[in-house]
């Protein structure tokens, strides 16, 4: 199995666990990835708060870019944010001829064309659909017997186009955390919104979306993640955003493929669970 | 100058039931609900809908737009509204242009979002100097974890996406010009 990998900037910088536990874990399932070279950001929520256009032509390039790799396979994406403004342009340009025009258009400045012969794939979907749980459910050499964790999905990665998994009450973890040994956690936040980027500012207003989250979590003992902007905005801001509640808000928040990893018997340097910034011990000791 | 025209043919159909506000995680804080916002979009107020922070309050995560009974773009519609804030530098978002515009100066530059250059221009633009110690506790913990280091702003390089960021805003004017020329006839 080939993909076409794009990590995005999140996964170079503030996420670089999310990226290192991914290779990982694909290099373990014997999964090959192949780099998109000179990619460039996909332009997140910021580009289309700026000019629609350049929305569609950030993420194009990369497609483009992808597309002239002569390696087979469909393009890989680990970040929600990423993934849905790659998918925004596979599916936007089919119904809009304009908007196709004009892509084409600013494309053609760096002699580049989309011709539309690769699918954006995001990570779960590839774990949960071409891996599929029984595979990781073989390797699972260090089931996580002890632990409930919260399968948490945020929106990018499941609305608003039809996709892999169920939009308002999805199941793609369900299988891949029972695979890991572990019980999944039955909470009623997995397709809530983290509030984005605006916990930097909007904190007031997405501080409660969070603070809701992670009340809704007590009794697990973690988050699983799939999007670095949630990642982020659950594990970085637990203690400011408990303030008032009179309840300890503090708990684990790690991504899919660490949770895989740890169970296929992968070690914590190796999933790179130092960066993480809410990892408790006690969740370290149960592995 | 601001425009609406070309958001309100995206809303024709609306048929005001609301399904968008009780769908919105973010509906507890906005001045009016994106139900009324889609209302005065259909009645050319354009001064109510840029002096209210519901547009800017949108946080992207699709809900109403997967559940609107008309099939309505309206997570769209609430960044076509933001596009439009943003180029006529609107007051009431000027956090939002601040933040946006240091994100993609900083993607411009190098082609990739580098977060703490980003964030620093996020700062020298707001001109607010208690505006960092927000960021204090986030940017302390991700240093711990040799996740971000002090980053001062650098000019473009070789991965600059200035060409193509060029080419974008002449389409974009081209077709503004198209426009006015429309309704000029």
């Amino acid at each position: 199995m080939t993909y076409i990998y794009y990590p995005g900037c999140s996964l170079e910088g503030s996420a670089v666990e999310y990226d290192g536990a991914t290779r990982a874990l694909m290099a373990e399932l014997e999964v090959q990835l192949v780099d998109i070279k000179d990619w460039n950001c996909c332009g997140a929520t910021a580009a289309e708060s700026m000019s629609q256009l350049l929305s569609f032509v950030l993420p194009a390039r990369n497609i483009a870019l992808a597309e002239k790799i002569k390696e087979g396979g469909d393009i890989l994406v680990p970040c929600s944010a990423c993934y849905l403004n790659l998918q925004k342009v596979m599916k936007e340009r089919l119904v809009d001829e304009k908007l196709s025009n004009q892509i084409d258009e600013a494309l053609a400045v760096e002699d580049l064309r989309i011709n539309g012969n690769r699918k954006v794939r995001h990570l779960l979907d590839v774990l949960a659909h071409d891996i599929g749980a029984a595979r990781i459910s073989e390797r699972a050499v260090n089931p996580l017997k002890e632990l409930k964790i919260a399968p948490y999905y945020g929106c990018q990665c499941l609305r608003p186009y039809a996709g892999f998994d169920d939009p308002e009450d999805p199941v793609t973890m369900t299988p891949l955390i029972e695979a890991c040994g572990a019980t999944v956690f039955p909470w009623n936040s997995a397709a809530s919104c983290c509030g984005a980027s605006g916990m930097n500012t909007k904190r007031e207003v997405a501080g409660e979306l969070v603070k809701n989250i992670l009340l809704d979590a007590r009794g697990a003992d973690a988050i699983v993640t799939v999007c670095p902007m949630c990642q982020m905005n659950l594990e970085g801001f637990q203690k400011a955003v408990a303030r008032g509640t009179h309840e300890d808000l503090s708990i684990t928040v790690i991504y899919l493929p660490q949770l895989i990893g740890l169970a296929m018997g992968m070690s914590t340097e190796a999933m790179m669970m130092d960066k993480n910034l809410a990892v408790a011990t006690s969740f370290i000791d149960a592995l | 100058m601001i425009t609406t025209t070309h958001i309100k043919e995206l809303l024709n159909t609306c048929m005001q039931c609301g399904t968008c506000t009780a769908s919105c995680p973010n509906a507890f804080a906005m001045d009016m609900p994106p139900r009324k916002l889609w209302r005065l979009v259909l009645m050319d107020r354009t001064e109510d809908i840029f002096n209210s922070t519901t547009f800017s309050l949108c946080s992207t995560c699709y809900y109403c737009t997967l559940r609107c009974p008309r099939g309505l773009p309206l997570t769209r519609i609430m960044s076509l509204l933001k596009e439009q804030a943003f180029k006529a530098k609107t007051p009431g978002y000027k956090k939002g242009t601040a933040f946006y515009g240091s994100f993609m100066e900083s993607v411009r530059r190098h082609g990739r979002v580098r977060e703490t250059e980003f964030m620093t221009l996020y700062f020298m633009a707001m001109k607010n100097p208690l505006l960092p110690f927000e960021f204090a506790g986030i940017g302390l913990k991700l240093m711990r974890k040799n996740k971000v280091a002090i980053q001062f702003p650098s000019g473009p390089d070789d991965s600059n996406l200035d060409r193509l960021f060029k080419k974008v805003k002449e389409i974009e004017d081209l077709k503004e010009a198209g426009n006015a020329q429309e309704q000029y006839e």
